[in-house]
């Protein structure tokens, strides 16, 4: 009833959790509550940061948003579609068309090209597309990532921010309007941790939506909003507010960490 | 995810690891290897143990004479009674399909032969047609076989074994050299090879071999009872020497004159008929249609016992099926035991495989990958990686056998058959060894293997 609603009046965010509860069960008696009737949403085109500490209950989160996981009872809505409760088959297809995932380490197969690794989503996509299609947007890609000259080296040929470029540049590869990015500059140094960040930016102005987990506040900073999770409530910043989109107020501070370094 | 793809995505997860590759496919490389030659070189063997028992005379048969019941309840050997004739054995050869050759045999022994000063009982004076040579794999060392236009002129032409070769003329080329026996002269027109002594132990080179008819009439005699009459009846007559030449010395020779006609009933009696089958495997219906021809030839009724008897080589024919059943089943056992190995090779490194690309199975889940996905492209993995083992395996197998071959000099035959089966058998070995890996890495939890360390 409500998903009709929210189609009929056509403007209903990108990601809408509606009491979401994650259970995990360890044996007959004992259940662990990861998460405790969660509600957010995210639109179209926003930079949210997720915070919080560990055992917070931050990557369960992440991962019920990812299609991942399922909630253990509430509603998910992607994109205006219910995938809380679809099956895994289908879930796997909504993370091919939908969500690109960064990793904090980078998750490139090894011995293998930058091309073959950013073109490997698009074997699962179903329909499929041409041969020379799928390379020609795989190029595209790496172009856009600034890694042209890079295509056939293989990540242990890479730099770190070059890995996680190669990395960003597969999670876009089938064009999903929204990001996860779970600490995507944990692994790197300062200086190319502000390349990606900045990488970002760019992609979010672009209009994508971005997601990304962090334990950094420097690296929330950058996000427009932030959302605070403790004990598997959200705290704060659970829903958009008005003027979601503005400026980076933390990326000038961040940069000039960067350059102290 | 269409086959193709997968096939790509497999070639790929595989060149991305070429030793692991080479090291899992090894273990079908080897078996299949094994199999091949052993195939090879076991169909070569058995082919030629084949032959060797065929040239014994495996798919041949004899037909002897049956034991004559007398009323009185008399018995006497077989063979003592002669209920065969020369026409029984053009029957055979026009009725029975299963028959490729037909020889009557005329046999008869003690007859001294003399050459030169010499003289020799051979063991055996075999009177038979050309066929007989072909039925025993009999090659002729030297000169000719009769023909059969010698046996319908009763040509006073003869082979001889080299015990005689060798007892007359000491060794020296006999041929279109006399000899005597009965007072008749022969001429030699060939020698027969060396073919030791028989499954009895009697000396096979120890024979003279003619056509039947010049047996029938110059040694065996005419005598009515038995064809194979031993005993040689001094001959002092010009007509008894020379019966053949129709030369009338007196007119009181009309009598033996009609006894020289091949339409006499006791003329046309033969001893044995010594039949080949076209194949080892036709020797039973052989037998069969041999017994309905000459049942019904004979006028023999229903529930009347034969008058002759059918010998076959039962107990070669048996070696011949228990060597190749044994070789066959050994080389089952063999290939068997190699496929598993290489199997659980296979199984076992994809198994490890699987855990050690958790990650790799967790990321590819994220992006997208169903869980059929995964199970798809393991299972084509293993099946691409026992395939191209076979077809190195049939490689290596082929090269080993030729190896063989060209070093111990074994006999090898190749088998298409058996190369088709290793095919069919490693992508077997890859699918139920595969499988479990594949099932296992499909199973996979995206969120646990893409955390996994």
């Amino acid at each position: 009833m409500e998903a009709k609603k929210l189609f009929q009046s056509e403007k209903f965010p990108l990601i809408e959790l509606r009491e979401v509860d994650k259970t995990y069960s360890l044996g007959e008696e004992l259940s662990v509550p990861v998460l405790k009737k969660i509600s957010m949403t995210v639109e179209k085109g926003e930079y949210v940061a997720l915070m919080g500490a560990s055992g917070s209950g931050k990557s369960t989160l992440m991962n019920i948003l990812g299609c991942l996981d399922r909630p253990t009872a509430g509603e998910y809505f992607l994109d205006g579609e219910e995938v809380g409760s679809i099956s895994g088959d289908r879930r796997a297809q909504i993370r091919n068309k939908k969500i690109g995932f960064v990793f904090q380490s980078f998750n490139l197969l090894p011995r293998t090209s930058a091309l073959e690794n950013v073109i490997m989503p698009l074997y699962y996509t179903a329909g499929g597309l041409s041969n020379s299609e799928v390379i020609k947007r795989g190029k595209e890609m790496l172009e856009k990532m600034g890694l042209s000259d890079r295509m056939d080296h293989a990540p242990s040929q890479l730099s770190g921010g070059q890995q996680q470029r190669v990395a960003i540049a597969r999670a876009l590869v089938n064009r999903p309007p929204v990001l996860f990015a779970d600490e995507p500059t944990g692994n790197l140094d300062s200086k190319t941790s502000v390349d990606v960040m900045n990488l970002f930016e760019e992609l979010n102005k672009e209009g994508i939506t971005i997601i990304l987990v962090t334990h950094s506040t420097e690296v929330a900073a950058c996000a427009r909003r932030t959302i605070h999770i403790h004990d598997g409530s959200i705290v704060s910043g659970a829903f958009s507010p008005a003027g979601a989109i503005s400026g980076c107020a933390g990326l000038d501070g961040y940069l000039r960490k960067g350059e102290q370094k | 995810m269409t086959l193709w793809k997968t096939l790509g995505v497999a070639v790929k997860a595989l060149r991305r690891n070429p030793t692991r590759a080479l090291l899992t496919a090894l273990g079908i490389v080897i078996g299949i290897a094994a199999v091949i030659a052993m195939m090879e070189i076991g169909n070569g063997s058995a082919s030629a143990i084949k032959s060797s028992i065929e040239g014994m005379g495996a798919n041949s048969i004899l037909v002897m004479s049956g034991a004559p019941r007398h009323p009185g309840g008399v018995r006497q050997s077989a063979g003592s009674a002669i209920s065969l004739t020369a026409d029984d054995c053009t029957a055979i050869m026009l009725e029975c399909a299963s028959a490729a050759a037909v020889a009557p045999i005329v046999r008869s022994s003690g007859s001294q032969a003399v050459a030169g000063n010499l003289n020799w009982v051979p063991n055996l004076i075999i009177g038979t047609s050309p066929s007989y040579l072909l039925i025993r794999n009999w090659k002729v060392a030297e000169g000719r076989c009769f023909t059969e236009r010698e046996v319908d002129a009763r040509a006073r032409v003869c082979l001889v074994g080299q015990k005689v070769v060798q007892e007359l003329f000491g060794g020296n080329s006999p041929v279109d050299s006399e000899i005597r026996i009965k007072n008749v002269t022969f001429r030699i027109i060939g020698t027969l090879q060396v073919k030791g002594a028989n499954m009895m132990g009697m000396d096979e080179d120890d024979v003279i071999v003619m056509p039947w008819s010049t047996a029938q009439l110059r040694i065996t005699g005419f005598k009515s009872g038995s064809a194979s009459n031993t005993s040689s009846t001094p001959s002092s007559s010009p007509s008894d020497l020379y019966p053949a030449t129709g030369v009338a010395f007196y007119p009181e020779q009309a009598s033996n004159l009609e006894k020289d006609t091949l339409l006499t009933p006791k003329f046309e009696r033969i001893d044995q008929i010594q039949l080949m089958a076209a194949s080892p495997e036709k020797v039973g219906s052989l037998v069969r249609e041999v017994t309905s021809v000459l049942r019904e030839r004979h006028r023999l009724k229903e529930g009347q016992e034969d008058d002759f008897r059918i010998m076959n080589s039962a107990a070669f024919m048996q070696t011949l099926s228990g060597t190749s059943k044994l070789m066959t089943n050994l080389l089952l056992v063999v290939a068997l035991i190699s496929l598993a190995v290489g199997g659980v090779g296979i199984m076992n490194i994809m198994l490890v495989s699987v855990t050690e690309r958790t990650r790799e199975i967790g990321l590819r889940m994220a992006v997208g990958a169903r869980s059929r996905d995964i199970l798809k492209q393991f299972l084509v993995e293993s099946i691409l990686l026992c395939l191209v083992g076979g077809l190195f395996g049939i490689l290596l197998g082929r090269g080993a056998a030729v190896m063989v071959n060209l070093q111990l000099g074994w006999p090898i035959e190749p088998s298409p058959g058996g190369m088709l089966t290793a095919v069919a058998v490693s992508a077997c070995v890859g699918i139920l060894f595969g499988f479990y890996p594949a099932w296992k890495a499909s199973k996979l939890d995206p969120i646990e293997a893409l955390r996994y360390e």
